[in-house]
């Protein structure tokens, strides 16, 4: 169970994120959604530790981790995917997988894991994690890491941002699969219908407040009524 | 040999034992060993220190190494090795210096070697320099190489230089005649106090001539580095020069591009990045585990990969 407890998160002089009071249950998939500039990635990379809130604490299973660094809560079980997937020269695919792992993974079992994101794993599993593959592969390995990884916490952030229709209608898929086999808790900032529908859970934000959680079924009617999905940018 | 020797030989090239089809082996600034066969011949220089090695045309798959270790602390070895590859030629060539220096004067390498490719011959030529010892002598390498490349011939070039040089100058100068390609692949990692300055003259002067050149390089501690490149495109050419340098504590780089194209038909790219590691990616590898220097760690290994 991870607690969100009064995050306060102010930048230059604007309140991004305004005493943010959240319980995320245990195999439950929740999608946070709301309109640009809602927090809900400062909100996502809080939890991770990329950012640190000005008030407020994280308690993850009972234990305090507001003061844990990045790589302390990944070893506690909680993994990210970055909206903007990170490139580096010089490592390649398998060299990520292994690293996300954690151990001595073979290629046969890399390989399954990049099937898994529907990128033909012979192709891409020696290529360098660089500017030649385009947004939406390196999208769908961003997503493989975390599946290799298999956390206790997953955190997308809008895994949609910069893919094309065909490489979207796959990552729905592959998040429908997620929903339905993992256990733990799956967070997805999404603005896209089918993202949240694929839900238990949805959180709405805005203007760096809860307005409302509740039930996707229940939720989503209100939701696609008003102007929360409009935009998709990043924020 | 002793075992230092037999260490210094691993680092520079880990594939060589005495059972390779031709070599040479110099020590201290002498040939101590040497192998050859029906196609490739090493003959000793007579007017100045070095050697000729002459790989027959049509050669298939031939592998010649030339590791060169010093061990004299005060030395100051400078060697002219020439590479004649006959017409059609297809040959590895294993290079490197190691340097082991206990005491408190400089070790020096300077070898000067030049390459002539005849038509169509291929070569792969890869070297490595090493340094090591507890001495405060430096370990000096100051390697010239020159390669004249005739038509349809091509030519790849993978040098490393990882720690423990003091000061390092690379000069590679090329002429490239009609569809010749040249790769250059090189990598260095400066540390502490070391010095590397790397220079590239490439003159492309025959139609299709292509060359491509990766440098990748990291400045650590409070090292300094320079890369300095000037192609010339004389014809119906083209060129890519990529020079990405990481920096880190007081390391400093400087890259100076020159690419000169004097026909309309040229096509030369140069590209030139210098920044310390990306904090987002030092970012992502730490939400999949891993501290701050275990992720720079990974970072500079898999750059100089």
């Amino acid at each position: 169970m991870l607690i969100l407890k009064d995050i306060n998160f102010k930048r230059d002089n604007k309140t991004i994120l305004n005493n943010i009071n959240l319980t995320l249950e245990d195999n439950k998939f929740y999608s946070i959604t709301g309109p640009n500039g809602s927090g809900k990635s400062t909100l996502a990379k809080i939890i991770m530790g990329l950012v640190s809130p000005d008030t407020g604490n994280i308690i993850y299973n009972g234990k305090d981790i507001t003061n844990l660094g990045v790589d302390e809560r990944a070893k506690l079980g909680i993994g990210f995917a970055f909206q903007s997937p990170v490139t580096f020269k010089g490592l390649t695919v398998y060299d990520i997988l292994k690293i996300a792992t954690g151990s001595e993974v073979g290629k046969k079992e890399a390989c399954d894991i990049l099937s898994k994101v529907g990128l033909c794993a012979k192709e891409y599993i020696d290529r360098e994690l660089n500017n030649s593959l385009s947004g939406g592969e390196l999208k769908r390995i961003e997503i493989a890491t975390i599946i290799a990884r298999c956390p206790s916490i997953s955190i997308f952030d809008e895994p949609e941002a910069g893919i094309d229709l065909w490489s979207f209608k796959y990552l729905t898929e592959v998040f429908k699969e997620i929903g339905t086999k993992r256990s733990g808790i799956t967070i997805v900032i999404s603005h896209q219908e089918r993202i949240l529908a694929i839900a238990d859970e949805i959180i709405l934000l805005e203007a760096g407040e809860i307005k409302e959680v509740g039930n996707k079924d229940v939720m989503l009617k209100g939701i696609l009524s008003s102007d929360c999905l409009r935009g998709g940018n990043h924020e | 040999m002793n075992n230092i020797d037999k260490e210094l030989l691993k680092e520079i090239n880990d594939k060589f034992d005495e059972n390779a089809e031709a070599y040479n082996i110099r020590k201290n600034g002498e040939s101590i060993k040497r192998k050859i066969n029906s196609y490739i011949d090493i003959v000793t220089k007579e007017n100045k220190s070095g050697i000729d090695i002459y790989v027959k045309e049509d050669t298939l798959f031939g592998i010649v190494h030339i590791p060169v270790i010093i061990t004299e602390s005060g030395l100051t070895d400078v060697v002219y090795n020439d590479f004649h590859i006959g017409k059609n030629a297809n040959v590895i060539i294993m290079a490197g210096c190691g340097i082991h220096n206990d005491l408190h004067q400089n070790s020096e390498h300077d070898g000067i070697h030049r390459f002539y490719l005849e038509e169509n011959a291929k070569v792969k030529y890869v070297e490595k320099h090493y340094g090591e010892g507890k001495g405060t002598g430096k370990k000096v390498l100051n390697p010239t190489t020159e390669i004249y490349m005739k038509k349809g011939s091509k030519m790849t070039m993978d040098s490393v230089q990882i720690k423990g040089v003091d000061d390092t100058l690379r000069i590679t100068k090329a002429d490239l005649d009609d569809d010749t390609t040249l790769e250059i692949s090189e990598k260095i990692l400066t540390t502490g106090k070391e010095t590397a300055k790397t220079e590239f003259i490439v003159n492309l002067n025959g139609e299709n001539a292509s060359v491509r050149v990766t440098s990748r390089s990291v400045a650590e501690g409070s090292s300094y580095q320079e890369f300095i490149s000037n192609i010339t495109g004389n014809t119906k050419c083209y060129a890519h020069v990529e020079c990405d340098a990481i920096i880190k504590d007081e390391g400093k780089v400087k890259a100076i591009p020159e690419i000169y194209a004097k026909n309309i038909d040229a096509n030369l790219i140069h590209e030139a990045a210098i920044g310390k590691i990306a904090g987002e990616q030092l970012s992502k590898l730490m939400t999949l585990g891993l501290n701050e220097s275990e992720a720079e760690e990974v970072i500079i290994k898999g750059f100089l990969k």
